[in-house]
């Protein structure tokens, strides 16, 4: 038996040892406890180091607000940060270490910031950041210099670096009642609601259901009150519509009653069970949520409140009641309210020497003084403690009489030699969850508390502690109406529960700080004190939420659970107003720590999904390197061995501009449009007509958007005379479908047309150059194929290797060009029917890249110059702006700025010095490589071109039809690459079309 | 947030697609009236309270609906499909004609 376990009590299970290392040293602990309790059980009083000052801290706490107790724990490679030791159920092989100190927790190098107390006051991040305003370090480079030091010192855990290997997982619930918390509010909640049929979910973060229960030492229904819970939540594991979730945190309130958690599922295990994930992330909606969250204890502020040993008086009831651990052999108490004295009979009960109360109220009732008797402890009434004694662990306390009203300390201070001082600052509700869903809490002066607003639907309903109603005996009643309203049902009276509890007024004393020398914290944390919340304000900062930034008060990973009044407190006296006129900052998502991990679950990793075309094996299987576009993977080149990509798309464009070559177009997007009123839909889609278009006939197409730039292009097919196939862009093929749906659902409802998505039904292989009506002829039946049956943009219908095709003569390359479309299931039939008709005319497979080679010689548009940014007249297309009607951006492309002479202009560069030009160079009028300015506009698209023999691109350049001929620089500092350049026609290569005209 | 399509039910906003302002109106097709034409690309309501918004149900059924939303509370108040009645032309304004 250790020194500081209490012979019996507590719910641990005493015959079973748990062995564990805490920095490397073994201890043994029982099952069923935590690792604060299990090292407290072992003596062991430092936990770890303070995140700025580095001062020894302890455990606070004995629940989820634990500021101080952080630790890491270690699963073979992998490091978790920053877990309250007070939430890790210790089992056989856990490996924790401290945080935060070097070189070692007991002897610590930057301790002796302590000392340098004023570099670190308040806003020193903000300070620091801006640096001295003259010298070597000035500004900035202060910051840069200090960076180093400071992230070694200040900060909590490392985080790993080793990836995670643990599954995490999701899970969607829905229920007519969620009930957040177990205590004996909750429990009750859960069982009403449940016992009106409802579906019930009740969550719990702790391992055990009960919450005070489990250590208040009351007795509920005649039974020890701990005995009862158990009863009760075994009660409910039995019954269809209630799903119990223990360790199952509630952290995010959201619209729709929607509400995140986390489950812990398997951290508490030594090895995880078959399947079973590590975290479980639930997203529950709830018709009706029952807040029983319950309250959370406040420390008070005095000099030395952070000394290890001093710690929250119910978080010591609770060890001793719970896991049967004395947190110190001599303790002695310092209260503001009632519900210390309960603690001090608990630890006297456990075995420990109860040596003072210190009470700040001058008078006190005759029920606590019965109380602190039987718990045989001196009280010192109108007593305040000004300091604490030790080193790294607690040795003493000072007092002093202490005047409530003005907070004057006065006599004698006078020394108590104790190992433990336990403080209560009274409660505060935890409304974390009905703040994030909007409720505007309200100052309550008596219990000195934010209390949540009474709610006026059954989104949420409030009970116990969470309500202010602290008594045990409350919290049963309101529990059970709220599960009864929660569920739909009008409360009735019943016999409830008898409790038989220690009495005690819950209204505490207003008394939140004692001012005497030394540094008083009020967020552990974050290290800050009460000066540097004064010091903030001396400084200016006088709204709350400024005041909480710059002196990051409540602003660390326990988001000031226990902190946020005390400091709240100590900001409205510093400003000279009440705490309600000064107001609390909303709480936000999430409540505490979640996992990343959880948040993600199965997703990571390329989550994009992968679009094939029908062709992709063959091309695959035929030495095709694929580049993915958007989501579509695509042959880039068909490079033979020994190749550059250059030389490879080379080879690929001159091949079909001197035989022939078939590339997959399969990616086009493609809308079937449909309908008696089709044409007019896309006359007013299109800025040209397509109502005059004859059936049998494609046309080349442009879509503005409503603000008259630009938006997409490409060619519809007149297949019939209701029935239209428009072709899109490969990346805009979404937006195009969604934009023509938009106007038909929302602006044109009156139009008869139905559009359909139809890119994955069709099959698409473009086949050109000087030979491909030869190669079409050889393997097409069931049509001619001959200038007067297919001329330029004509359609016809016939069968290749015996699967039917629709054929268009139309040209992206330049060259006498078609695009064949089948079934996606024949396409790679066709393709390769189309191979072996091509063996003898010497057709090539070529890629993107020779794709993109041709059509910047033919100085064709493509994405990037149709970027958003510019119009059709910039992109020499203005011919295509029909005058006879109005179209989507008729009315908007004639404004000023889109007409205006200096705009940018799609032109041709070629590269006058032979070297290879860069998309995104930008195109300079004056010889100054070393300071190039002046920018005329940028490379849009760039390649070797075959055709002329010279490295060319496209260009978008101010005024740029005007500066054909020109010379000027290309400018590209990033990749060192400055040069002459000639501005030409976008057209370089065949501007009469003679070539695909044929 | 779930947003009831007429269609297909309640449904989670993930299925849906954000398509502006409800509150726009488009002049007739061939008005050359520039104010009006700006107005209607470029201001957008901006209430904290109701807002009407078109939304598509661009997972689901690919309707356009016309959503009331509430933007302080996210509370939808009503749905119904954008295309009304298909006969109607009151969405263009009366007093912009061509
Ligand atoms: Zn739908």
């Amino acid at each position: 038996m250790s020194p500081r376990r209490s012979e019996a009590g507590g719910r641990i299970d005493r015959l079973r040892t748990i062995r564990f290392t805490f920095d490397g040293a073994p201890y043994t602990g029982h099952a069923g406890e935590t690792l604060a309790s299990a090292l407290l059980a072992n003596g062991v009083t430092l936990f770890g180091r303070s995140f700025k000052y580095h001062r020894p801290r302890g455990v606070l706490t004995a629940g989820v607000e634990e500021p101080n107790a952080l630790v890491t724990v270690l699963r073979g490679e992998v490091r978790e940060p920053n877990i309250p030791a007070t939430m890790v159920e210790i089992y056989d092989g856990l490996t924790a270490i401290s945080q935060n100190r070097f070189p070692s927790l007991a002897w610590d190098v930057s301790a002796v910031n302590q000392l340098g107390g004023k570099f670190l006051s308040a806003g020193f991040y903000y300070k620091t950041f801006m640096g001295p305003v003259i010298g070597p370090l000035k500004g900035t480079r202060f910051w840069m210099f200090c960076e180093h030091f400071i992230r070694r010192a200040a900060g909590l855990g490392k985080a790993g670096t080793a990836p995670d290997t643990a599954r995490y997982e999701r899970m969607n619930a829905f229920c007519d009642v969620l009930v957040v918390g177990s205590g004996p509010a909750g429990l009750m909640a859960a069982r009403a609601a449940a016992d009106q049929g409802a579906r019930v979910i009740l969550a719990e973060l702790e391992p055990h259901f009960g919450g005070s229960a489990n250590w208040s030492g009351e007795t509920i229904d005649g039974m020890p009150a701990a005995e009862w819970a158990a009863r009760a939540a075994g009660q409910l594991e039995g019954r269809d519509n209630v799903r119990l979730l223990p360790r199952t945190t509630v952290w995010g309130y959201y619209d729709g009653n929607t509400l995140a958690a986390i489950e812990r599922v398997t951290d508490h295990k030594e090895t995880p069970g078959k399947g079973e994930p590590r975290h479980r992330y639930w997203t529950i909606r709830a018709k009706s949520v029952v807040l029983a969250t319950g309250s959370l204890e406040r420390p008070l502020v005095f000099p030395g409140n952070d000394r290890p040993g001093v710690m929250l008086a119910h978080a010591a009831e609770r060890y001793a009641n719970e896991y049967g651990v004395l947190p110190g052999d001599r303790i002695g108490l310092f209260t503001n309210n009632d519900s210390a004295y309960r603690a001090a009979l608990a630890l006297k009960k456990a075995g420990a020497v109860v040596v003072a109360i210190v009470d700040v109220r001058p008078e006190l009732s005759s029920e606590m003084r019965k109380l602190a008797g039987e718990a045989e402890a001196e009280i010192l009434s109108g007593h305040a403690v000004i300091a604490t004694e030790g080193g790294k662990a607690l040795s003493g306390f000072k007092v002093q009489r202490f005047d409530m009203v003005n907070g004057a300390l006065s006599g004698d201070a006078r020394s108590i030699h104790a190992d433990c001082l336990l403080m209560s600052g009274g409660w505060s509700p935890t409304i974390h969850l009905a703040s994030q869903a909007g409720a505007k809490a309200e100052w309550n002066e008596a219990l000195q508390v934010f209390l949540p607003p009474k709610p006026t639907t059954r989104q949420w309903i409030g009970a116990g502690a969470f309500t202010g109603s602290f008594s045990t005996a409350e919290a049963i009643a309101e529990g059970r109406a709220a599960g009864l309203s929660a569920a739909g049902a009008t409360a009735t009276p019943a016999a409830l529960p008898a409790i038989d509890a220690r009495p005690g007024d819950p209204d505490p004393a207003p008394v939140f700080e004692i001012k005497a020398e030394g540094k008083s914290f009020v967020d552990f944390q974050h290290d800050v004190t009460a000066d540097d919340v004064r010091l903030a304000h001396r400084e200016g900062f006088v709204s709350v939420e400024h005041l909480k930034r710059y002196t990051t008060l409540g602003m660390a990973t326990d988001q000031g659970k226990s902190s946020n009044i005390p400091g709240l407190a100590i900001m409205a006296e510093a400003l000279g107003k009440p705490i309600p006129q000064v107001g609390t900052t909303r709480f936000r998502p999430p409540f505490s720590a979640v996992s990343i991990g959880s948040l993600a679950a199965e997703r990571f990793g390329d989550l994009k999904p992968e679009r094939l075309t029908p062709m992709h094996d063959w091309h695959v299987a035929n030495g095709a390197t694929m580049y993915s576009a958007g989501l579509w993977y695509r042959p880039m080149i068909y490079g033979h061995p020994g190749e550059t990509i250059e030389q490879a798309y080379v080879r690929e464009a001159r091949a079909t501009r001197e035989s022939a070559g078939i590339v997959d177009v399969s990616t086009l997007g493609k809308i079937a449009v449909q309908g008696p009123d089709a044409a007019e839909f896309l006359d007013r889609v299109y800025t040209n007509m397509f109502s005059t278009l004859a059936v049998g006939k494609a046309r080349y197409g442009l879509m503005l958007r409503e603000d008259g730039l630009a938006f997409d292009d490409g060619t519809t097919w007149r297949l019939g005379e209701q029935d239209f196939l428009m072709t899109t862009t490969t990346a805009n093929a979404g937006k195009v479908m969604q934009h023509l749906e938009y106007f038909l659902d929302v602006i044109w409802p009156e139009l008869k047309v139905h559009v359909t998505s139809v890119t994955d039904q069709w099959a698409g292989a473009a086949i050109g150059g000087p030979k491909a009506r030869q190669i079409l002829a050889a393997c097409v039946s069931g049509t001619a194929v001959d200038n007067a049956a297919l001329p330029f943009m004509g359609i016809v219908h016939g069968e290749i290797a015996g699967a039917p095709v629709m054929i268009c003569r139309l040209s992206f390359s330049g060259e006498m060009a078609f695009e064949v479309y089948s079934g996606a299931g024949y396409g790679t039939h066709v393709w390769e029917a189309l191979i072996e008709a091509g063996k003898p005319f010497g057709l090539v497979t070529y890629g993107l890249e020779a794709l993109g080679t041709m059509r910047i010689e033919k100085g064709h548009v493509t994405g990037a110059e149709i970027d958003g940014r510019t119009t059709a007249r910039d992109l020499h297309l203005d011919w295509m702006l029909s005058k006879k009607k109005p179209f989507i951006g008729s009315a908007m492309m004639d404004r000023e700025g889109l007409i205006a002479p200096d705009r940018l202009e799609l032109v041709g560069i070629v590269a006058l010095d032979n070297q290879p030009l860069n998309g995104g160079a930008h195109i300079v009028e004056e010889l100054d490589e070393a300071n190039p300015h002046g920018s005329l506009g940028h490379i849009t698209a760039c390649c070797y071109s075959p055709a002329l023999g010279k490295y060319i691109a496209l260009a978008l350049v101010k005024g740029g039809k005007a500066r054909r001929g020109s010379r000027a620089y290309v400018s590209d500092p990033l990749r060192n690459r400055f040069g002459p350049v000639e501005i030409v026609s976008n057209h370089f290569f065949d501007p009469d079309g003679s070539r695909m005209h044929g | 947030m779930l947003i009831t399509c007429p269609y297909c039910g309640p449904r989670d906003v993930i299925e849906f697609t954000y398509q502006g302002d409800g509150n726009r109106q488009r002049p007739q097709p061939a008005s050359q009236n520039l104010d009006a034409w700006n107005a209607y690309v470029y201001d957008r309501l901006n209430p904290a309270g109701d807002h009407n918004e078109i939304w598509q149900h661009s997972g689901g059924c690919r309707a356009h609906l016309r959503v009331v939303r509430n933007t302080l509370t996210h509370e939808i108040s009503s749905t119904a499909f954008a295309r009304g009645d298909h006969n109607s032309v009151a969405r263009h304004r009366a007093e912009d004609k061509p």
